[in-house]
C-alpha cells in the first residue's frame, strides 16, 4: 500500500444505526425486563413504609442530610457502611458469575444504557416509523415541515422521558411527595434542580444520540468482561459451518450448494450496535440476542431449522463441526468457575444477612482522651477521661445506664449527669464525656495500664452493649 | 471490518528516526484531541483575563471578575459571624449559671469556647487543658481562685497579677529566704512540715519545729489546716496537686523566692460572648464546681 501525502485520519464518523423492529422470545424477555427495571426505578421512591413518627416513611431513602440509608425495614448508619460495600462486592461477584456463564448478559438485558436506549428506539419507532422510514427520513436532506415535526416530536418525547429519569433519581434522596411539590413550585434546593438537569441531559444525549458509542468507546466494562469469559461461556454466535456459503436461494443457483444463510441481512438490520454477527464474536456485541429472534423468524419462513444464530459456546464449535450435538446448557453453566463465583457471592450475602441479624439496636464506641493520659485529683486519685458515643437505633428515646467492669476500686462519673444515666433521643447518637476514677494507692492508680470495660444498658428493653478500653495509671 | 480498515493506513509514515531499528510512527493527533486542546487554549486565555493570573512587578493582574481568596475568606467569615450573632447575643444576656443547662446555648458555648481556648489559652494551659509546671491544670478539681462559672469568668476577664486591669486577681507571697524573713534552717523545717501535710516523705525530726514556723508565718494565707484561701489565691498545701512541684528542692525554692504566676486579662481582647463561652468550656472539662 502506498503512502498518500495526506496523513490518515484517526477519526471515524459514526455510521447511524437504525434497528428494525423484531419480535420473538428474546425480544419479549427484553420488554419484560425493561418494564420491571424501569417500573422499579420510577416507582420505588413512592413506596411508603411506616417507621413511626420520628423517622421518614419512605421505603427507600438515601437521607444524606441526616446520614441514614433506609431500605424497607433496614436502616443503615454511617458506621455500618460496610453493608453497602458488601452489596457492591456482591454486585461485582454477581457480574463475574453471569459473565462467565452467559457472557455479556448484563450489557444485553439489564444495563441502564441498553434499557434506556431500547426505550428511546421504541419511541423513535412510534413517531418516525420503522427502519426503512427512519432511513428515508435520515437521507432526506431538506428539512421540510414533516421532518421538522417528526424530529421535534421525537426530541420532546425523549426529553420528557429524560426529565422523568433525572426526576426519579432525586426522589431517592428526599421525601418524594414533598420534593415533587417543591420542584414544581420552584422551592426545591439548587442541588435537586442541577442534579435533575444533569441527569436529564445525559439521559437525553446517551439514549438519543450516543447510544452504542457509549458501549464501544466510553464503557470500560466490555473490555474487562473478555477476561471473565472462556470457551464454555454461552454467548451469541453464528453457526458458520451451517450457514456458509451464504447466498440468495434463487432457482438459477444450485440451492443445495449453498448453506442455510440466505444473506437477508435481517440479523444486521435489527442489531442496535450496527454490527454483523456473522463476522464472529466481536467487541461491539452486547449479546442482546435480537439477531437470534430475527434469524429464527427467517428460518421459519424458509423452512430451515432454527438456531443458525444462537446462544452457544466456543467449545461446542468443534463438536458441531464434526456433526455431534452441542453439550447441554447445564454443562456450560455448572462449572467449577461459576460454582466458585456462586459460592463467593453467596458467602458475602450470608455474611451481610448474618451481620444484619446480630447487630444491636443500642451501641456505643469509646474513645479514650489522651491529652492528657490521666489527671491527678486533689485527694490523689487518678482520673481518665473517655468520649463515649451512645447510639440509640430505636424509634423512641431511650434511657441508658452506664456502668463499668474491671478493677472494683474504680468508679464511673458522667460529666453533667450525676446519676450515671443518659437519655438518648430516638434514632440518634449522643456524645457523653465519661470519667473513670481510681483512688490513691490502688493497683490501677500505680499501674501503667489496666483493662476496663464500659457497658450500657437500656432501661426499657434491658439490652446491653459494651466496649473494652484501657485505664492509664501513673505508671510508678 | 474490511471497510473500517481501509480508513487506516496500514503502512504509515515514520518520523525518519531510527534507534536500533526501532522507528517512530508519524501519526497525526486524533481530531477530538486537537479540538479539546484548542478549546483548552481558548478557555485558558479567557481564564487569565477573568481571574488573577499574570505576575507583574508588584502584584499579579487582578482579573476582570475581581475575585480573590482573601475576599472569599472575608465573606465567609462575615457569614459565619452573622450566623453566630443570635447565639452570641443570647450568650451575653443569659445568666451565666443557666448557660450549661440551655439545650441550644450549652453545646454552642462549649464548641465556641473550645475554639477560643485552643486559640488563646492553649499556649500556657495546653491544648488538652492539662497545664504544665507553673500553669494550672484546668481538668482537676483543685482551683486557686475558684472553679464556679462565676469565678472562672472573673479570672478570664481580669486575669491574674497583671497591671493592665484594675480588677486583676492579686496574690502575694513573701520571698522568705531572699528577703531574710526566715533563715535556711527554718525554711528546711517548714518545708518538712508542709510535706508532712500531704503525706509526702519528710524528715520527721523537723516537723514540730516547722509547725511552729508555719503557724507564725503561713497561716494568714494558707490557713491553719493548710486548706488555702481562694479569696487570696493561696493554694491548698494538703492535697496531691502541686503547681510547681511537691518535691523537697522545689518547695525550698518556692519558700525562698516565692512564685508569681501571671495571666493576662482577656476582657479587652475577647468579646463578652467569647469569655462566657470559654468559661462554659473550662467549667465542663471535669473540674467545674
Amino acid at each position: 500500500m502506498s503512502n498518500s501525502d495526506q496523513p490518515a485520519s484517526l477519526y471515524t464518523t459514526r455510521d447511524p444505526v437504525f434497528p428494525r423492529r423484531v419480535s420473538g422470545k428474546f425480544r419479549s424477555l427484553k420488554w419484560g425486563i425493561m418494564a420491571v427495571s424501569l417500573g422499579i426505578y420510577y416507582l420505588m421512591p413512592w413506596l411508603r413504609w411506616d417507621r413511626g413518627p420520628a423517622l421518614p416513611d419512605q421505603a427507600v431513602l438515601l437521607d444524606l442530610a441526616h446520614r441514614r440509608f433506609y431500605f424497607f425495614w433496614i436502616e443503615i448508619w454511617p458506621h455500618e457502611f460496610y453493608f453497602v460495600a458488601g452489596l457492591l462486592i456482591m454486585a461485582g461477584l454477581g457480574l463475574f458469575l453471569f459473565t462467565s456463564a452467559l457472557g455479556r448478559v448484563w450489557c444485553g438485558y439489564a444495563c441502564p444504557q441498553t434499557v434506556w436506549t431500547d426505550l428511546f428506539i421504541l419511541v423513535e419507532r412510534w413517531i418516525e416509523g420503522d427502519r426503512n422510514a427512519r432511513l428515508r427520513l435520515h437521507r432526506q436532506a431538506k428539512m421540510d415541515l414533516r421532518k421538522l415535526r417528526l424530529r421535534l416530536t421525537k426530541w420532546l418525547a425523549w426529553l420528557l422521558i429524560a426529565l422523568a429519569t433525572g426526576g426519579a433519581w432525586v426522589f431517592y434522596f428526599a421525601d418524594a411527595p414533598t420534593l415533587l411539590w417543591d420542584l414544581v413550585t420552584g422551592q426545591a434546593h439548587l442541588v435537586a434542580y442541577s442534579t435533575m438537569a444533569l441527569l436529564t441531559a445525559t439521559t437525553f444525549f446517551f439514549g438519543g444520540f450516543a447510544r452504542e458509542q457509549i458501549c464501544i468507546y466510553a464503557c470500560p466494562w466490555p473490555r474487562i468482561q473478555s477476561a471473565m469469559m472462556d470457551e464454555d461461556t454461552l454467548t451469541v454466535g453464528y453457526r458458520s459451518w451451517r450457514g456458509e456459503p451464504r447466498g440468495k436461494h434463487r432457482k438459477s443457483v444450485q440451492a443445495d450448494r449453498l448453506g442455510d444463510c440466505i444473506d437477508c441481512l435481517a440479523c444486521v438490520n435489527v442489531c442496535p450496535m450496527g454490527i454483523d454477527i456473522r463476522n464472529g464474536q466481536q467487541m461491539e456485541c452486547i449479546t442482546c440476542a435480537l439477531c437470534i429472534d430475527a434469524c429464527d423468524d427467517i428460518m421459519d419462513k424458509v423452512g430451515k431449522p432454527r438456531g443458525l444464530i444462537d446462544y452457544m459456546a466456543l467449545s461446542d464449535e468443534t463438536r458441531e463441526r464434526a456433526g455431534h450435538a452441542p453439550r447441554p446448557i447445564w454443562e456450560h453453566i455448572f462449572r467449577l468457575r461459576t460454582m466458585l463465583y456462586t459460592a463467593l457471592w453467596a458467602g458475602v450475602g450470608i455474611g451481610i444477612i448474618y451481620m444484619l441479624f446480630i447487630r444491636a439496636d443500642i451501641d456505643l464506641t469509646v474513645a479514650p482522651v489522651r491529652n492528657p493520659t490521666y489527671v491527678t485529683l486533689s485527694d490523689g486519685s487518678i482520673r481518665n477521661t473517655y468520649d463515649v458515643r451512645l447510639r440509640n437505633k430505636h424509634t423512641d428515646p431511650r434511657e441508658f445506664v452506664l456502668g463499668l467492669t474491671g478493677d472494683p476500686a474504680m468508679y464511673l462519673v458522667l460529666e453533667g449527669a450525676p446519676d450515671a444515666t443518659v437519655i438518648v433521643p430516638a434514632d440518634s447518637a449522643q456524645l457523653q464525656r465519661v470519667y473513670i476514677v481510681t483512688p490513691r494507692g490502688t493497683a490501677a492508680s500505680t499501674a501503667d495500664q489496666t483493662p476496663v470495660t464500659i457497658w450500657i444498658e437500656d432501661h426499657i428493653s434491658g439490652e446491653r452493649a459494651h466496649r473494652d478500653s484501657t485505664f492509664n495509671g501513673r505508671g510508678q | 471490518m474490511t471497510e473500517q480498515n481501509k480508513k487506516f493506513d496500514t503502512d504509515p509514515k515514520t518520523t525518519g528516526h531510527s534507534w536500533d531499528g526501532i522507528e517512530e510512527f508519524d501519526n497525526p493527533m486524533p481530531r477530538w484531541w486537537l479540538i479539546t486542546l484548542y478549546i483548552c487554549i481558548v478557555w485558558g486565555i479567557g481564564y487569565t483575563i477573568a481571574y488573577p493570573a499574570w505576575p507583574m512587578v508588584t502584584r499579579a493582574t487582578a482579573g476582570l471578575t475581581g475575585w480573590s481568596t482573601r475576599a472569599d475568606f472575608a465573606a465567609e467569615t462575615a457569614a459565619q459571624q452573622a450566623a453566630n450573632a443570635p447565639f452570641n447575643n443570647r450568650l451575653e444576656t443569659t445568666d451565666l449559671a443557666a448557660i450549661p443547662h440551655d439545650p441550644q446555648l450549652g453545646p454552642y458555648a462549649v464548641s465556641a469556647g473550645a475554639a477560643v481556648f485552643k486559640t488563646w489559652c492553649a499556649q500556657c494551659h495546653g491544648s488538652g487543658a492539662a497545664g504544665a509546671v507553673g500553669y494550672p491544670n484546668l481538668l482537676d478539681d483543685d482551683w486557686l481562685w475558684g472553679g464556679s462559672l462565676e469565678d472562672i469568668h472573673t479570672t478570664v476577664s481580669y486575669g491574674i497579677r497583671n497591671d493592665d486591669s484594675a480588677d486583676a486577681r492579686y496574690s502575694e507571697m513573701p520571698a522568705f529566704g531572699r528577703d531574710e524573713l526566715l533563715d535556711e534552717h527554718q525554711i528546711e523545717a517548714v518545708v518538712n512540715y508542709v510535706m508532712s501535710l500531704s503525706g509526702s516523705p519528710q524528715d520527721a525530726t523537723m516537723v514540730d519545729e516547722g509547725a511552729t514556723i508555719y503557724a507564725d508565718n503561713c497561716t494568714a494565707c494558707h490557713t491553719e489546716n493548710a486548706g488555702g484561701d481562694r479569696s487570696l489565691g493561696a493554694p491548698n498545701l494538703g492535697d496531691a496537686i502541686w503547681l510547681y512541684g511537691g518535691d523537697y528542692d522545689t518547695l525550698i525554692e518556692t519558700v525562698t523566692n516565692a512564685r508569681f504566676g501571671v495571666m493576662p486579662n482577656w476582657n479587652g481582647r475577647l468579646s463578652e460572648a467569647e469569655i462566657r463561652a470559654v468559661t462554659a468550656y473550662v467549667h465542663q472539662l471535669g473540674g467545674g464546681e
